[in-house]
């Protein structure tokens, strides 16, 4: 029969129409909320997902993994009194491995001895030639540099970031990677407890 | 399995003593072949040695040496090993080297580009005009001393960004002014860019015929794109028409081009690694793999256990995401708005979430590294990959099928409308499912075994009738033996490190040439590199399936009505981010 085809192929578009209410129906007769809640979100980009797929931009937000990455971020821990302890050290490895070349860091050099010092006086990204490759995270032997998860960043301007924009707390990164944060913690107490009891292998030697 | 015809070593310098010499630079092979006698020993490449299907043809400008090269890679269509031969020309304009469209007839986009990018005239090509760039250009920008406009340094890194790196916009530092190359008594006020002529030229005519008992006609210049929605991008297309037959047809591209290889021999070899997701921007992973197995080559190294198979698992879930958007998207220009193709983006959104949870970006995935990939895949993404795997995909393939398959619409549009026959088809060197659909079962991961593919028990999907129905099923065929290399690989998937080398953001490249390739999602990717030993690669190219499979638009259309244009176009599977690169 002529048109039996496009008969069978309706039946799948049918289907899906009515599986967008008996999902609904079936979240709403289990007292959940399918729409505007993490779970929904959730259960939309499972294997299960079915009916509605879409999620409402701006407001519903796909929840971002962990290793999502949107432009670079610097890390700094905070010391005492509000104390800002930059991780960077200004060793520019970020700069040298980024491809397109955004990273501009202007290192210290002590006003007594010109010699250089571990902190960066200024650290700019620009932010529009960023292609979100993760590299300067990756290869930056410090953990200072890392990629964010914000990617509302639209703007009516350019956007070059200086370090004072850069900069963002551990605890911030810690919220947004806890995986890696702890496990970068782990690795770097028991490289200080390798390098104290060496300390102290040396010391009780000499 | 390698028959006797396969592992046949090749020896053009026995076959032609005084033409030919081996070529004998450290890290090279192939052989170099005398210029005059390029057309003779080509046609004995393809009609003595059986090396039917000609992929790359790229040029290399050695300034140290004076020498411009040309560079060929011949492939058997039964599998093995290829054959690279070169022609070596002095620098000296014009450089004239003899065409091989004659022999093989996709070598036609590549001359030209190779025209267009290093000024190698191909004596006898019909219509060697510029094709990234636009007629009226100055120069040939890949050659090693032509700079662009906002030169900064010969390669990555550059100096101005650490350790005194006041941020500066290059624009403000270089407004155009020590590289740019204007010709003699250029007057930018009198110029006016009209160079269609030729193109136009190009174009194949319909002179008016009085023929007994018929209207007098005449044949019709439409011009598609590059605005046209249907075109897959930016792609502009000049048609004949006589009524609504398409008599001839020229593509016109370049709207997206960047210059990727410039870019690539400017970055260091790490540094391409997030380029090349930008070239096919659907299949990150795919294009990772192949430039990532190009560079091993080049440094002899091995990769890790559990990193090939999660690069499997990765570029097949790649072609399959892939596949399912070709089917939307054809159905998009056969008039099926939006409801075919949105079905399809929703089992590729969830694929995407795996390659985010993974790489963490959805397109730009940036996940593999030399030596392995960059991060393990978690636990949870290894079950959701499972899952889609073993239960969803295949039923979601199966609605799909259901869907659109026996639609009596569908089927008017696509069957019986040819495309290629494999002779056609393997002359203009067309790769990947379009060659696969005419009958020629020529699949890289069967034909010339790469990663790990000679571990999985799948079947080289192939279709006989090469018309777009046929080009359309293999789709299908496809996405089911991705799912089962997908299934197998899930199950062997060992433990262990995830890259055998250290990480090292530059990485030491002894001198040499690799050709690397493997089969993607829209045909073969190839990359050619050459290093020098030094960071940056020496030169660098990409041999995209999109823009090799366009050779044969001209002769797919001809004859046929242009309302089938836009849909044999999107059989092609083309990408503008690879076609232009």
């Amino acid at each position: 029969m002529y048109g039996k085809g496009i008969l069978k192929g309706l039946s799948v578009t049918w289907k899906r129409f009515w599986d967008t209410y008996t999902e609904d129906i079936s979240w709403m007769l289990r007292g959940k909320k399918r729409y505007n809640t993490d779970e929904g979100i959730r259960h939309r980009s499972s294997k299960d997902t079915k009916g509605i797929f879409t999620v409402q931009y701006p407001e519903e937000q796909l929840i971002v993994p962990e290793e999502f990455r949107y432009v670079p971020f610097l890390v700094y821990d905070e010391g005492a009194d509000g104390k800002k302890d930059v991780r960077c050290t200004s060793c520019g490895i970020c700069a040298k491995v980024c491809p397109p070349q955004c990273i501009w860091i202007v290192r210290t050099n002590d006003p007594a001895t010109g010699r250089p010092v571990p902190v960066p006086t200024d650290f700019y990204v620009d932010m529009d030639i960023c292609m979100n490759c993760g590299f300067c995270a990756e290869y930056c032997p410090f953990d200072a540099i890392k990629m964010d998860h914000d990617f509302d960043i639209a703007s009516y301007g350019r956007n070059i970031y200086n370090i004072d924009k850069l900069l963002k707390p551990a605890s911030y990164y810690a919220g947004i990677r806890p995986e890696n944060y702890t496990r970068e913690e782990e690795a770097r107490k028991a490289k200080e407890a390798a390098r104290a009891a060496k300390a102290e292998a040396s010391a009780s030697a000499a | 399995m390698a028959t006797a015809l396969q592992t046949q070593t090749v020896d053009l310098v026995a076959r032609f003593p005084a033409i030919v010499t081996a070529d004998a630079r450290s890290g090279y092979t192939g052989f170099i072949v005398n210029k005059e006698n390029l057309v003779e020993v080509a046609t004995a490449v393809r009609d003595e040695f059986g090396f039917d299907l000609l992929t790359a043809v790229t040029g290399v400008d050695y300034i140290a040496e004076n020498k411009m090269e040309v560079v060929y890679h011949a492939y058997k269509t039964i599998g093995g090993t290829g054959l690279a031969f070169k022609v070596q020309v002095e620098r000296v304009d014009p450089i004239e080297v003899p065409s091989l469209i004659n022999i093989w007839a996709g070598v036609d986009f590549q001359e030209r580009e190779a025209w267009d990018l290093y000024g190698i005239k191909f004596t006898g090509h019909p219509d060697l005009r510029r094709i990234l760039m636009w007629e009226g250009y100055e120069g040939h920008p890949l050659r090693k001393d032509w700079k662009e406009p906002f030169f900064e340094e010969e390669t990555k890194p550059f100096k101005s960004r650490w350790p005194e790196g006041k941020h500066t916009f290059s624009e403000e530092k270089n407004p155009f002014r020590d590289n740019l190359n204007f010709p003699k008594d250029f007057d930018p006020e009198k110029y006016i860019v009209n160079k269609e002529e030729d193109l136009y030229a190009s174009l194949e005519r319909y002179t008016t015929k009085d023929v007994e008992g018929s209207m007098k006609t005449d044949h019709i210049v439409v011009n598609m794109g590059p605005h046209h929605p249907s075109t897959h991008g930016v792609l502009r297309v000049a048609v004949t028409l006589d009524g609504e037959t398409i008599i001839g047809l020229k593509p016109v591209m370049g709207y997206l081009h960047r210059n990727h290889d410039k870019i690539g021999e400017r970055n260091t070899y790490l540094q391409n690694i997030p380029y090349t997701d930008r070239l096919d921007y659907f299949n990150s992973m795919s294009n990772n793999f192949g430039y990532a197995i190009t560079v091993e080559k080049l440094m002899n190294i091995q990769v890790a256990e559990r990193a090939e198979y999660i690069r499997v698992i990765m570029a097949e879930l790649s072609r399959v995401q892939n596949h399912l958007i070709f089917i939307g998207m054809l159905m998009n220009d056969l008039g099926a708005m939006y409801t075919p193709s949105l079905y399809a983006f929703e089992e590729r959104e969830l694929i995407l979430d795996i390659f985010e949870a993974v790489s963490g970006a959805r397109m730009m995935c940036n996940y593999f590294r030399f030596g392995g990939v960059v991060r393990d895949v978690p636990d949870f993404a290894l079950k959701k990959i499972h899952d889609l795997v073993t239960d969803r995909l295949p039923a979601k393939t199966d609605e799909m099928e259901r869907f659109l398959n026996e639609n009596e619409i569908l089927m008017a549009r696509l069957k019986g409308i040819h495309v290629l026959n494999a002779e056609e088809a393997i002359n203009y060197s067309v790769t990947g499912p379009v060659l696969r659909a005419t009958g020629v079962p020529y699949d890289l991961r069967r034909a010339d075994p790469y990663s790990i593919y000679d571990r999985f028990d799948f079947d080289v999907a192939v279709r006989h009738n090469g018309d777009m129905m046929d080009n359309y099923l293999i789709r299908f065929d496809e996405i089911r033996q991705s799912l089962r290399i997908l299934e197998q690989a899930l199950k062997q998937i060992p433990q262990g490190p995830i890259n055998s080398q250290k990480p090292a953001y530059q990485v030491r490249v002894p001198a040499g040439e690799a050709y690397g390739r493997i089969e993607s999602p829209k045909g073969e990717l190839g990359f050619y590199v050459v290093s020098n030993g030094k960071p940056n690669p020496y030169r660098y190219h990409v041999r995209p399936a999109s823009f090799v499979n366009l050779t044969a638009i001209e002769s797919i259309c001809r004859g046929t009505k242009i309302a089938d244009f836009v849909a044999l176009l999107a059989m092609l599977d083309i990408v503008m981010g690879e076609l232009d690169r």
